[in-house]
């Protein structure tokens, strides 16, 4: 049944797609005839930045009262479905969100629009967005997508359970030393509190340590966790854990590490900076949270990521769609975006905004931390060597296998599934 | 949860093999007028039976030949899909953990079957209200069953460790451990179907004659007797009706696990079925060629089993 069903909705999809943008087509032309308006299509998955956008979109319009802009909020586990289906369908959004995973697969297969011959034209400075984000959007040369915003890696802590262990807050003095001593002096079984959250998690924990420790998860199209330093970034989590200062993976898988760090039961958690807004909805981490840079390894290191606006190859509109990509890659845009407290923009100079909308958390650090940021790794085919990744390091991160055997498994089948997107 | 054909129409297409004699043949051209109006009858569910499953097979059959582009264009690649189904150790884990999704979903039978022979005891009160409580998981949409489980499981806070601590057992982190996790999963999946095969077991031990159990009574036949002897053999073909849906819908298990286990769980290969598999290659890792060859080849799987149940039917199904 389940099969059968999964069939159907991939046949009916785009048919159900086709009908939409039937519709949407039959709006735009009209729109065209009439007003000569131009209605372009944008494609997003977050509910929270709906509000946002409507904001932008109105200043844009306001700005550009030939085209008007209708937004398609799909929720992200079925968004990049969705929007591939579209594409074979010819029923993509002109304008849609990208992020780093599916950058490359999306740029060979054409389904986005180079945005060179426009950047030049009009001569849009690029380089007001951080240089790591231009570089994860662009591909072969070509740059594919508009940063929007950005989004970093901090040390979230619990000031309360720092001072009951007469610990001193983390700051940039802190190495993983430091980060080692203090979640052993905090871990109270009794209590049931982990000094801190070793999540097997890529963006948040460990892309983290790996280029801390001086390693790296892909290079010229090989895997890096075969290399001995990355081994090192891995094990720096996996021996907290060994060491009870952490829950496992299987406890974790239960209960995540926010969960955790927002019922207060361990006393650090490495965690976004999009997460600020959600935490600080929380009494008491409004109170007892804050959140420094990451301690240092071999050296520092934060992984950096953020969403960007992309044309797609198909749209009927390109010029239409790229008065608006340049517009959300404006100060203005940046600035409304800012001000929603959602997600740091990616335009320099309007983060402030973002930083003092919660005082009580000293989010400064996050923009600080883009001097040595590192950008999310990506390749073609990311998600299946992603996916590889629980598979084969669930057993050390729950405790059972070493975390060596397991990096260098991984390793080779990353680099087997690299040889294949070839 | 797909439409499945009633018990009765099942028993009356067994009943219907067994007859091998056909009625002599009326006016032909009456026949064809009425052959006429039955085809336009069926019209309306062979087309969509067509559009929707026979077309999406035989394009699913197309491309696990072909290699899938991701935005459209496919290209030849001859075996080299069912190639890589056959090398790819997750395949072997997945229908290992299917066949075992299989094997806990054909013990659902034999609990509808007692709890259905009780529920037709003379003398019980409030049957439509037990009815209604073993059915209504069967009714509720999968994903939420799963959510709701999956709370119940937490290894922290949940109920079922929870109760076990009053009875001191430790508990432990049931879908997160690979040692537990399928079961665990199979354990809620045997609670969301008993309802349905309960109403078919119902039904069809209602359809008994009475009499046979009276006469068995004179001639002084217990109750596991009665049980064993009239029961169990009269309801053989909703058995075996029930067992040939229950082993479909066993080996395409799905929305459960794709629910209950998140990315990072560490025993999520230890749950994968084929179907989620499926998906994952599908729709998560842009491979569509080798999913398409392995949805092909579960198709194959199914239609196997299914053939051997009917073919063995005969030794221990009794049409009344």
């Amino acid at each position: 049944m389940r099969r059968r069903t999964l069939l159907a909705g991939a046949l009916a999809a785009p048919v159900a797609a086709t009908t939409a943008t039937g519709c949407t087509n039959g709006g735009s032309s009209s729109g065209t005839s009439g007003g000569g308006r131009t209605t372009i299509s944008y494609g997003m998955w977050d509910p929270l930045q709906v509000a946002g956008m409507k904001k932008i979109i109105k200043a844009f319009e306001a700005d550009h009262p030939d085209v008007s802009v209708e937004i398609q909020v799909t929720p992200f586990t079925s968004y990049w479905t969705t929007l591939k289906t579209g594409m074979r369908g010819g029923a993509a959004p002109d304008v849609f969100w990208m992020n780093a995973v599916n950058l490359q697969l999306y740029a060979e297969g054409g389904a986005l629009r180079p945005l060179d011959e426009f950047i030049e034209r009009d001569g849009f400075d690029m380089g007001v967005h951080p240089e790591e984000l231009l570089r994860m959007y662009t591909y072969k040369g070509t740059r594919y997508a508009m940063p929007k915003d950005f989004d970093t890696i901090g040390l979230w802590y619990n000031k309360e359970l720092f001072d009951k262990a007469g610990i001193k807050y983390p700051d940039e003095s802190w190495t993983w030393e430091t980060v080692r001593d203090a979640a052993a002096e905090m871990t109270d079984p009794r209590r049931g509190v982990h000094g801190i959250a070793a999540e097997m998690s890529r963006q948040y924990t460990y892309y983290n340590t790996i280029a801390q420790a001086g390693g790296y998860v892909i290079r010229d199209g090989k895997s890096g966790f075969g290399d001995p330093r990355s081994i090192d970034g891995l094990r720096f989590w996996t021996d907290l854990i060994d060491k009870g200062h952490s829950p496992s993976q299987s406890a974790m898988t239960d209960t995540r590490g926010r969960q955790l760090y927002l019922s207060e039961k361990v006393a650090m958690n490495y965690d976004l900076s999009a997460m600020a807004s959600q935490l600080y909805a929380a009494p008491a981490i409004k109170d007892h949270g804050s959140v420094a840079v990451l301690p240092e390894g071999r050296r520092r290191a934060t992984t950096i990521h953020g969403l960007a606006a992309a044309i797609s190859g198909k749209s009927e509109h390109p010029e239409a769609a790229w008065k608006f990509v340049k517009f959300l890659g404006s100060r203005k845009a940046a600035e409304i975006q800012a001000r929603e407290g959602v997600t740091i923009s990616s335009y320099a100079g309007t983060q402030d905004t973002w930083v003092k909308s919660m005082p009580e958390f000293d989010l400064q650090v996050f923009i600080d931390m883009l001097d040595y940021a590192v950008p999310y790794p990506a390749s073609k085919g990311t998600a299946v060597w992603e996916n590889l990744q629980p598979q084969l390091l669930g057993g050390p991160f729950s405790g059972k296998g070493g975390i060596e055997g397991a990096a260098r498994t991984l390793a080779r089948q990353m680099d087997l599934a690299l040889e294949q997107e070839k | 949860m797909a439409v499945f054909p009633s018990t009765a129409a099942a028993q009356s297409a067994g009943r219907a093999q067994q007859r091998r004699s056909s009625s002599p043949p009326r006016n032909t051209k009456r026949r064809s007028r009425s052959q006429r109006a039955a085809y336009l009858f069926i019209a309306p569910i062979a087309l969509g039976f067509l559009v929707f499953y026979i077309w999406p097979l035989l394009q699913t059959f197309w491309f696990s030949f072909t290699s899938f582009g991701a935005f459209g264009g496919n290209t030849w690649v001859g075996g080299g899909n069912y190639e890589r189904v056959v090398r790819d150790v997750t395949v072997g884990q997945a229908l290992v953990n299917t066949l075992l999704y299989m094997a806990m979903g054909l013990m659902t039978l034999p609990v509808a079957i007692v709890l259905a022979d009780l529920m037709n005891r003379r003398g019980l009160r409030g049957v439509p209200v037990y009815r209604a409580l073993y059915f209504m998981p069967f009714i509720t949409m999968p994903a939420a069953v799963g959510l709701v489980w999956n709370w119940l499981y937490n290894g922290d806070f949940g109920m079922v460790n929870e109760v076990l601590s009053w009875i001191g057992v430790d508990g432990r982190y049931w879908i997160s451990d690979p040692s537990t996790a399928v079961y665990a999963i199979g354990a809620v999946m045997i609670w969301s179907h008993i309802g349905y095969y309960l109403i078919i077991f119902i039904a069809g031990i209602k359809a008994i004659p009475r009499d046979y159990y009276e006469a068995a009574e004179i001639d002084g036949a217990g109750p596991v007797r009665r049980f064993f002897r009239i029961t169990l053999p009269l309801l053989s073909p909703s058995i075996f009706f029930a067992s040939v849906i229950c082993v479909i819908n066993s080996l395409q298990q799905f929305d459960l696990i794709f629910v209950m286990m998140s990315p990072e769980n560490p025993a999520l290969g230890d749950t994968q079925s084929i179907v989620t598999l499926f998906f994952k290659w599908a729709f998560a890792e842009n491979a569509q060629g080798p999913a398409a060859a392995l949805a092909f080849l579960l198709m194959l799987l199914i239609a196997a089993l299914t053939y051997l149940q009917f073919r063995f039917q005969k030794r221990w199904v009794h049409y009344g």
